[in-house]
């Protein structure tokens, strides 16, 4: 018998601390799957946000650093400037990447640093208990909009991948969803192919994976994975947004 | 005799950062120290190194964060407004024990104050600045020549001590010129097996953090960080005595302010006043047992600083308030003459009869 | 004959496995609680497994493992 699907090395075996049904864990996993058949595990340095992943440094094997709220482009710019063989990758929530650390996030694509980074989109702050996110949809229910997305009152949510596609300097952006086993494979090939640009020092790739939230908002593991399909994507459509080397499809 | 040449204040930060193995500099740019980052932008591509202009001040402090968690000799330099944005970064790097060197080139504040000189961010710098228990050790150059050995030193001290390492000078010090020497500078190097330069699956992950969530193991991290802070205190004390050997009245002033200091009481001497000066060097660690030798000896204290008053809260506490203290200053920019100095020694004099 | 094997005393029974399998060879074993507190995923038909690993493409928690 041939093992045909086990847990990737570059995971560690702490159990993971998210609710059950996040899909955190998914992506974790995909990660981490790139970095085993890219090889890279031993010479890659990821950078843990401030959100739900904070404690990403205790699940990937490699070694980790865990940044300020937002800071991860910044703190990997860092570490990439200074040791440009390793392999530097940011995991963030939309909190993290596109609220707080929005500066940092278009300004390493503006340079196209040659690091790879992974954004998160659940529409909703999970590890403060469910706050409006940058990204919470129109009309979205969560503890600080009650009555919903006024987005007279707060604004519109922003569409991080066509916003960062308009700039020069980013390889590669992408946009993937893991609500079902269909995008959970194609979401594996970009998120590979954001690594295969680093080794190939391409520069800047990013991918935002639609995610789901189920305890924040309030709904079963399946129920949520259902509404990323019903009222994420089509406000957040899957896509490569920029690709230099291929073109944007 | 070793080589002098004649720099700015500034240009010796950055030149002297050089020469101690940093070849990494990360910051936004902001009046008056953006020589440092203009010679760095110069030279560093030309020996290999990486001269980064951030996008704000939040961002270069991350980058060093970054880049000393990756092991290397990294540095930023502001001025007063970009520090308290890079407060945010100084607390994580350390809640994290990793080594840097940033550089405040003291202007008048608060808020966007002014351009000119100042020593207005010793709170900041001595007492916190960013939030938690932490301590950085701060160096006060009063000199061009200061400037550069200060920046060697603090590099040797955050690699000794896994901490930050801060030059805290002013914008007549980064602005003047003088002569100096490299010749004598020590460069230490230490063993970094925390550093983040990729497991080559050879050995257990490497973590860089300062999350920790059980509250027991958050005191003890804190506990154990101020057992190294405990050592700094004890062994790494610097400042420079100037006529104390006999002095009643005991001027303690750093960097620019030192210089005028001087001159006072000099001037003191001549007026038959036996005045003397205790110039802090690390203003963290406080020169604690100059403190306390001179405050069974003089019979005044006079504070002078280009602020409203903060170093003296110190200079009260490490004589153990055993003497009275004044203080003589002026801020916003402005700086106390001589003469000012001279006549709060004539009127500690008087009080001391 | 595909073998699926959970490490049970991980999964957080989020059902998201039992959905995913294309034969409905899964379920929540609602009789079993796990050291986590979670009644955990099972083999329901280990008969009618194609060994696709849907189950494991979509688990969080990376519980499982699938053997052809």
């Amino acid at each position: 018998m041939k093992t045909v699907f086990q847990k990737p090395k570059s995971l560690t075996d702490a159990p993971l601390h998210y609710c059950p049904g996040c899909p955190h864990g998914i992506i974790h996993r995909l990660v981490a799957e790139a970095l085993d058949e890219l090889g890279i595990e031993g010479k890659a340095i990821g950078v843990a946000p401030v959100g739900c992943a904070v404690m990403a440094y205790d699940y990937f094997a490699c070694d980790m650093i865990e940044a300020a709220h937002g800071r991860a482009p910044a703190v990997a710019t860092g570490i990439k400037r200074c040791r440009p063989e390793n392999i530097v990758f940011t995991y963030q929530g939309d909190g993290d990447l596109a609220s707080i650390g929005m500066a940092e996030t278009v300004h390493s694509a503006a340079r196209n640093e040659n690091i790879t980074v992974i954004f998160v989109n659940n529409a909703i702050y999970g590890m403060t208990g469910g706050q409006m996110a940058p990204t919470s949809l129109p009309g979205q229910v969560t503890q600080t909009s009650p009555y919903g997305r006024d987005v007279k009152h707060c604004g519109w949510p922003i569409r991080v991948s066509e916003m960062l596609a308009t700039l020069e300097g980013p390889e590669y952006i992408a946009r993937v969803a893991v609500n079902n086993v269909k995008n959970v494979n194609a979401a594996k090939k970009a998120i590979k192919k954001a690594f295969q640009n680093q080794i190939d020092g391409k520069g800047f790739s990013l991918v935002e994976v639609v995610s789901a939230c189920p305890t924040n908002w309030g709904m079963t593991p399946q129920q949520a994975l259902e509404w990323v399909e019903s009222d994420m994507l089509p406000y957040y459509p899957i896509g490569v947004y920029k690709d230099r080397t291929e073109g944007a499809k | 005799m070793a080589e002098r040449v004649l720099m700015k204040g500034n240009e010796a930060i950055a030149e002297a950062a050089i020469r101690a193995g940093c070849r990494h500099y990360f910051g936004y740019p902001i009046t008056p120290q953006t020589e440092i980052a203009a010679y760095m932008a110069k030279k560093m591509p030309k020996i290999g190194g990486v001269f980064l202009q951030a996008e704000s001040e939040v961002a270069s402090i991350n980058m060093v964060y970054g880049a000393a968690a990756a092991g290397m000799r990294v540095m930023t330099s502001s001025s007063s407004p970009g520090i308290s944005l890079k407060a945010e970064g100084l607390s994580y790097i350390a809640g994290s024990d990793v080594p840097a060197l940033v550089v405040n080139v003291q202007r008048g504040g608060p808020g966007l104050g002014g351009i000119q000189p100042s020593q207005s961010d010793y709170f900041q710098a001595t007492k916190g600045g960013g939030h938690g228990d932490y301590r950085m050790i701060v160096l006060a150059p009063a000199s061009v020549q200061e400037m550069a050995s200060l920046t060697i030193k603090g590099f040797n001290l955050a690699d000794k001590y896994l901490m930050t390492s801060m030059i805290l000078a002013d914008g007549t010090i980064g602005q003047m010129m003088e002569p100096i020497s490299f010749e004598d500078a020590e460069i230490e190097t230490y063993e970094k097996p925390w550093a983040l330069t990729g497991t080559n699956c050879e050995r257990k992950h490497n973590i860089v953090n300062s999350l920790y969530l059980q509250p027991d193991e958050l005191e003890k991290k804190n506990f154990e960080r101020y057992e190294r802070y405990k050592i700094v205190e004890e062994n790494e004390q610097m400042w420079e005595e100037y006529m104390m050997e006999d002095a009643e009245i005991c001027v303690v002033a750093f960097g620019i302010a030192s210089r005028v200091a001087k001159n006072a009481v000099v001037a003191a001497r001549k007026e038959g006043i036996k005045a003397g000066l205790i110039r802090p060097i690390t203003l963290w660690p406080f020169p604690k047992k100059a403190m306390e030798a001179a405050a069974d000896k003089v019979k005044h204290f006079i504070s002078v600083e280009l602020s409203m008053g903060q170093m003296i809260e110190d200079v009260r506490l490490y004589s153990g308030c055993k003497k009275p203290v004044t203080l003589c200053n002026r801020c916003g920019g402005m700086i106390p003459s001589p003469d000012q100095v001279l006549e709060s020694i004539r009127q500690a004099q008087k009080g001391a009869c | 004959m595909p073998k699926v094997t959970f490490k049970t005393d991980l999964c957080k029974g989020c059902g998201l496995c039992v959905h995913a399998c294309p034969k409905g060879c899964l379920t929540i074993a609602q009789d079993k609680i796990n050291q986590k507190g979670y009644s955990p995923a099972q083999m329901l038909h280990e008969d009618k497994c194609i060994g696709c690993a849907f189950c494991a493409t979509m688990c969080p928690d990376c519980i499982i493992t699938v053997e052809k």
